[in-house]
């Protein structure tokens, strides 16, 4: 399955619903574009839905890196949420954990950027 | 795509042209031998990632797409153990060379992480320099049940 992504808007947060996997190639060329747009338009808010995603490799795991960076540098958040136990280990694995902030309720995510 | 050889020891063997969808072809074939060989869903999720990992690194930064090299794959699963063997034709890397993806000065950089999770997914991963290309040799023993 190769990866899809919603974006909606939820208060002043953008949400992007991300589902299939995010590899080297569609996945992370889709991730990307959707971050530049995003960037682009000056949100400064971003919560990246995971819990439809159930595959990623090192280039998914690179581009969300450079997602994270690509809003930071903007005097923006990136936050994950939803994250599956693959994605976890991926995270603790590349010690990734200790640069992403994670949530696994939206509401509560939501409130986080307050 | 290249040919399928199967002999007694279910042993797979195919060269791939250096370019993306082979990576996909070759993580299907490998899943195929694994999961007949009885490995679950996690195991078959790590073996898949190790294997596109390599796959990757044959033809993007070792072949580097070049139409007229190759990615030669063999798999197969013998005495409780999947095996893997992936060889391009590139010019070779030093993986000592490689910045450590845990320093702290590098877990922001956006590549360099295929490494480390093959060694992390894989009970054994080794690099052989040759005189044109990489060989990598992978391999995962099926848990006793």
């Amino acid at each position: 399955m190769s990866m899809k992504l919603n974006t909606r808007q939820v208060g002043d947060v953008t949400v992007i619903d991300a589902a299939g996997r995010i590899t080297l190639g569609e996945g992370t060329s889709t991730l990307r574009d959707a971050i530049r747009e995003i960037v682009s338009g000056g949100q400064k808010k971003v919560l990246l839905n995971l819990g439809e995603v159930n595959y990623i490799d090192s280039s998914g795991i690179g581009e969300l890196v450079s997602a994270f960076t690509s809003v930071t540098n903007q005097g923006g958040q990136l936050k994950l949420l939803n994250l599956n136990k693959r994605i976890q280990d991926l995270l603790q694995i590349t010690k990734l954990y200790t640069v992403f902030e994670a949530h696994d309720d939206e509401a509560t995510a939501i409130r986080s950027f307050a | 795509m290249g040919s399928e050889r199967t002999d007694g020891t279910a042993r797979w063997e195919t060269t791939y042209d250096s370019e993306l969808p082979s990576v996909d072809l070759a993580e299907a074939a490998v899943l195929a031998i694994a999961q007949s060989a009885g490995f679950d869903e996690d195991e078959l999720h790590k073996i898949g990632i190790a294997l596109r990992e390599a796959m990757v690194n044959a033809v993007v930064h070792g072949n580097k797409y070049h139409s007229q090299k190759k990615v030669f794959l063999s798999a197969w699963y013998d005495e409780g153990a999947l095996q893997i063997v992936i060889r391009d034709e590139g010019g070779g890397f030093d993986l000592s060379a490689i910045p450590d993806p845990l320093a702290e000065e590098n877990l922001l950089r956006e590549s360099g992480r295929g490494i480390l999770l093959m060694q992390a997914f894989m009970d054994e991963f080794q690099v052989r320099r040759l005189s044109a290309g990489t060989e990598v040799t992978m391999v995962k023993h099926l848990a006793p049940l």
